[in-house]
C-alpha cells in the first residue's frame, strides 16, 4: 500500500464525474502516469475520480471524414483499429511507441493528453494532425486546439472542474503521407526527442517531441516544405528551434527520418 | 469498499481500502504470492497479471478497479504440469533467480497464443516491458521463440 489515503469515486457518466470534480480532486483514467505519482506520494489528492467506468467516453468513431476519440479509449484499442491505421496512420505509428504492451492495455488517449508530458507521443501526433480537444465542465463546454490545450510541462488548459471528453481529428489532406520517429535510451522508455509529420501536395505539418514544454509545431520547416524544400533542409530548420546542440542534432535527424518515411 | 472479483476462475468477495494496489491485494489478501512486486511504479513488469485477458501492471491498478473483472495470475498457468511457455523457460535457462519470471510469463502468454507468426524482433518488442537483472535476455528470447514455434 503505497499511496496516501484518498476518497475513491467511480462515476458511470460524464455528468456524475463533473459533479465530483473540483479543487483537490484528481481524475484517474488509465493510471499509467498518475498511479506512479501517487505511489511516490508526489501527489496526495483528497479524492480520486475514476473515469474507467464512464463507458460513454470509450469509443472510436468516424463520421463525415472526422475521427472522434472518446477520452477513455485505451491505447491498445487505437493501436488495433484498422480504420485508424488506414485513415490516420500517424496515430498507429505513434501509439506503438507508447510505453509497452502492458501500459497500452490500460493507458487512455485522454489521459495521455491531460497529463501534458511534452515527451509523450500521442499529444505530438495529435498536434501534427490539427486535433481539437473537447472539454466539459459544470459551467459548459469548450473546444481547444493543441496550441491552446497544451500550456506547459505537465500543464494543460483543463480547469479543476473540467474533464477532457473527446479528441476530434480532421481527415488527412488528399495524397498525404505520414511519419513518426523518436529516440529513447531503451525501447519503451521516455523519448528524448522525436517528430510527427504529415506531408501532402501543397501541405506540410511538422510537430516536435521534447523540443519545448509542449508539443511544438515547426512553422518555418512546414512553409519550406510547401515551397518545395527537401527533407534535409526542412529538418535543419526544425532542429534550429531546439536550444542545446546535441538535442538539436538529434531532432534534425529524427525530423528527416520522419519526413522520409512520409515520402517527402 | 466491498469488491467482487474473479481470480483464476474463483469468485472472491473482499473488503479493500481504495488505496490498496491490485498487486498487494493479490499477495496479502488472497495469498497469491506468485505475483512479484519489484519497483512498484510501473517500470520493471514483475507484477504483470492479466485483467480481462489483457496483460497489465498490477502495481498501477487499485484493487477496487478490478471490481467485477476477471484476473489471472501466474498460479493459473499449468495444471499439475508446466505450461508450454514455462517448460520453454526451463529448457532454455530463461531464468536464474526467477524473481522476474511470473511477470514475463503473464505478459507473454497471450502473445504466444495470438502470434504464432512472430519474428524475433516482435518477440523482443513483446518482452521489452519486463526487466530481468540476472540471465540476460538471450535465453528468454529463445524460450519464447520455441513456445511460439510450438503453436504453429
Amino acid at each position: 500500500m503505497k499511496p496516501a489515503p484518498f476518497r475513491y469515486e467511480a462515476p458511470r457518466s460524464v455528468d456524475a464525474a463533473l459533479a465530483l470534480l473540483g479543487e483537490d480532486a484528481k481524475v484517474l483514467a488509465g493510471g499509467q502516469s498518475l498511479v506512479p505519482i501517487l505511489n511516490f506520494r508526489l501527489a496526495r489528492p483528497a479524492t480520486l475520480v475514476d473515469v474507467n467506468r464512464v463507458e460513454e467516453l470509450a469509443y472510436l468513431r468516424r463520421r463525415g471524414g472526422v475521427l472522434r476519440i472518446g477520452a477513455v479509449t485505451r491505447h491498445a484499442t487505437l493501436e488495433r483499429s484498422d480504420m485508424v491505421a488506414q485513415r490516420w496512420p500517424l496515430l498507429r505509428q505513434a501509439v506503438r511507441h507508447v510505453g509497452h504492451p502492458q501500459i497500452r492495455s490500460r493507458g487512455t488517449i485522454g489521459g495521455s493528453c491531460a497529463h501534458g508530458d511534452p515527451t509523450a507521443e500521442l499529444p505530438v501526433a495529435l498536434t501534427a494532425l490539427d486535433a481539437r480537444f473537447h472539454v466539459r465542465g459544470r459551467a459548459g463546454s469548450r473546444v481547444l486546439d493543441a496550441a491552446e490545450f497544451f500550456v506547459s510541462h505537465l500543464t494543460t488548459a483543463l480547469r479543476d472542474d473540467e474533464l477532457l471528453v473527446e479528441i476530434e481529428v480532421p481527415a488527412l489532406p488528399a495524397g498525404a503521407g505520414t511519419g513518426f520517429a523518436e529516440h529513447a535510451r531503451t525501447h519503451g522508455d521516455w523519448a528524448l526527442a522525436g517528430a510527427a509529420v504529415v506531408v501532402a501536395p501543397g501541405y506540410a505539418s511538422v510537430a516536435l517531441l521534447g523540443a519545448a514544454p509542449t508539443p511544438l509545431r515547426a512553422g518555418e520547416a512546414e512553409a519550406a516544405l510547401v515551397a518545395g524544400a527537401g527533407a534535409a533542409e526542412a529538418a535543419r530548420l526544425a532542429g534550429a528551434l531546439v536550444g542545446d546542440r546535441w538535442r538539436a542534432a538529434l531532432t534534425t535527424a529524427l525530423v528527416r527520418r520522419a519526413l522520409e518515411e512520409a515520402g517527402a | 469498499m466491498r469488491i467482487s472479483v474473479e481470480v483464476n476462475g474463483q469468485p472472491h468477495d473482499e473488503d479493500v481500502e481504495p488505496r490498496t494496489l491490485l498487486s498487494d491485494f493479490l499477495r496479502h489478501q488472497l495469498g497469491l504470492t506468485g505475483t512479484h512486486v519489484g519497483c512498484e511504479h510501473g517500470v520493471c513488469g514483475a507484477c504483470t497479471v492479466q485483467v480481462d485477458d489483457a496483460p497489465v501492471r498490477s502495481c498501477l491498478m487499485f484493487a477496487v478497479q478490478a471490481d467485477g473483472r476477471s484476473v489471472r495470475t501466474v498460479e493459473a498457468l499449468g495444471d499439475g504440469e508446466l505450461h508450454p511457455l514455462q517448460r520453454a523457460f526451463h529448457e532454455h535457462h530463461a531464468l536464474q533467480c526467477g524473481f522476474c519470471t511470473p511477470g514475463f510469463l503473464m505478459s507473454l502468454e497471450p502473445f504466444v497464443r495470438d502470434r504464432p507468426d512472430a519474428s524475433d524482433e516482435e518477440i523482443r518488442e513483446a518482452l521489452a516491458g519486463n526487466l530481468c537483472r540476472c540471465t540476460g535476455y538471450e535465453g528468454i528470447v529463445a524460450a519464447v521463440r520455441q513456445a511460439v514455434r510450438e503453436r504453429r
